[in-house]
């Protein structure tokens, strides 16, 4: 018997990396699941975004859990795809307990370099993509009377950081909202919280963008040029966290075990936010 | 197969309430448990002090889920019984993986400055002091044992905000978030992790078994008391069982990279 049997999620960002994992961790634990993803590429995110064959690994890995598994493409920037979602999902399942509003991007610039285009895409897909998934499950989730939401926020969401100003701010932006429907959904018996990883073992740190700006001495650096910047961040000496930690925290989360937590922000962080105030 | 086969875990403050739940939770995980309790009164607690029958009916709860569970009476004011309790955890199982830093009182006082020191003192004494004491006793056997750990610190959310007639908890419970916060980053290289959790109120003696002081209060703080009882989810207070759970979580290995950082388990009151 599974902690999240007879449930249904809704998972943003779904095709690989955290929200792959996710969808996997929730089906082991007995939920249906519905995942959406770009699975195109926003121009000036300087890393391979996930693919539509990478979608549909997801919903074949779900499958070979003998859950059952939605997978479509939507852009979380717009609200009327993600009503289209979870429009669909609820003609197939008949009803959505959990969201994680997983998706998100970045790019890399100091703020006096960057371009509209740059701060647009990542606010509009990690804060205002946010928002749209909750608009389009709540009127749902209020008229059952139950839901657990996750979002995934950062520890950018708690620091600054350089060359991440967009980033930095959409993820603060996501804590904010978080906090202020958990007030408005608590009298429906929804509670709303985020995650706040610190760098997490997917391709959004695994690219050559990522790598040069750790080490901008070196022409082509590798994963072992980078591993101590990165171990650096944390007070564990771990370089990164895998997906499958940033999923247990959210199955805890999304379980009766923690039915009375609302309105918080959970850093699994390796230690990072053991530095700083938030 | 449990969590948390083949550990040790010391809690303290066991007797009842919440370390009993503890207890009992990781016990049901496959824990076998090192319980403490003063077991007898203090000066200040408006509520009556556990007793060595409660600690005994722990120490028969873990008992029946088939574990080991030694009980000490000891007070976490003194450095000397608490090393005598790591001491007969050591020399009994071999080992400790898991401390919960769990005892803790509550008194009243009208306010900050008219408090009487003593019983400023004895709160700084137990909910503060007492974790460090608890901490030096027991970390050492930790560490030696190389294979990591995990601790968990039972604040408040008056660890993380204020609240009017008992500004000597709030400050005691504030002070464990700095301590959690600069061990988490000493024990980081021995992979042990330090977390702390804040619960709203909880159905124990402690909590709800004195509301007449809570309408004392009231009284004192018109406009404060109100907002501060009720909380965001339409609960009056969270049971023993979900700070557990939390704390389940946090010492198992599904939350190993989950460090220095500060768990509210408060039914939303935080987010107010």
């Amino acid at each position: 018997m599974g902690k999240l049997d007879g449930k249904v999620a809704l998972i943003t960002g779904g095709a690989r990396g955290q929200g792959r994992s996710h969808a996997l961790t929730l089906a082991r634990e007995g939920a249906d699941i519905v995942v959406c993803d770009i699975a195109a590429q926003i121009p000036p995110v300087p890393f391979p975004m996930g693919t539509e064959e990478q979608l549909q690994e997801t919903a074949r890995l779900v499958e070979d859990l003998d859950r059952r598994c939605l997978a479509m493409k939507a852009d979380v920037r717009d609200v009327a795809q993600l009503r289209g979602v979870v429009e669909r999902a609820l003609s197939e399942f008949g009803h959505i307990d959990i969201l994680l509003a997983n998706a998100g991007i970045g790019s890399y610039s100091p703020v006096v370099d960057m371009t509209d285009e740059q701060w647009d895409d990542v606010i509009d897909t990690n804060l205002k993509g946010v928002f749209n998934a909750m608009r389009a499950v709540l009127p749902h989730m209020i008229e059952r009377r139950y839901g657990r939401i996750v979002a995934t926020a950062s520890m950018a969401g708690r620091v600054g950081m350089p060359n991440l100003g967009h980033y930095v701010a959409s993820k603060w932006g996501v804590i904010g909202l978080v906090k202020t429907v958990a007030l408005e959904v608590a009298q429906y018996g929804i509670t709303v919280n985020a995650v706040c990883p610190t760098s997490v073992n997917t391709d959004m740190i695994h690219n050559e963008a990522t790598y040069k700006l750790f080490r901008p001495d070196l022409e082509h650096p590798t994963r072992e040029d980078v591993m101590a910047t990165f171990m650096s961040l944390n007070v564990q000496p771990v370089p990164w966290v895998e997906p499958e930690d940033i999923s247990r925290a959210i199955l805890f989360l999304v379980s009766d075990e923690a039915r009375y937590i609302t309105g918080t922000a959970l850093s699994v962080a390796a230690g990072m936010n053991a530095r700083n105030a938030a | 197969m449990g969590r948390l086969d083949g550990k040790v875990a010391v809690i303290t403050g066991g007797a009842r309430g919440q370390g009993r739940s503890h207890a009992v939770t990781l016990a049901r995980e496959g824990a076998d448990i090192v319980v403490c309790d003063i077991c007898a009164p203090l000066k200040y607690p408006h509520y009556p002090p556990a007793t060595e029958e409660d600690l005994n009916e722990t120490v028969r709860l873990v008992e029946d889920l088939d574990r080991q569970c030694i009980a000490a009476k000891a007070d976490v004011r003194d450095l000397r019984q608490m090393e005598a309790v790591a001491e007969r955890a050591m020399s009994e199982f071999g080992r400790i993986d898991i401390l919960l830093a769990n005892a803790g009182i509550h008194s009243v006082a009208r306010n900050s400055w008219e408090m009487p020191e003593d019983q400023w003192q004895e709160m700084i004494d137990v909910n503060l002091t007492g974790v460090w004491k608890t901490c030096r006793a027991v970390i050492p056997h930790m560490i030696h044992g190389g294979r990591g750990g995990a601790i968990v610190i039972t604040s408040s959310i008056n660890g993380l905000k204020g609240s009017p007639s008992w500004s000597h908890y709030v400050a005691a419970k504030h002070g464990v978030v700095g301590l959690m916060r600069s061990l988490a980053i000493e024990l980081a290289p021995h992979n042990i992790r330090v977390n702390t959790i804040h619960p709203t109120g909880v159905n124990t003696p402690m909590a709800s078994g004195a509301p007449e002081v809570l309408q004392q209060v009231d009284s004192w703080w018109p406009n404060y008391v109100s907002s501060y009882l009720s909380n965001l989810l339409d609960v009056p207070w969270v049971e023993p069982v979900d700070i557990s759970n939390a704390i389940l979580w946090l010492v198992s290995d599904e939350a190993r990279y989950v460090t220095g950082t500060t768990l509210v388990v408060d039914a939303g009151l935080m987010v107010k």
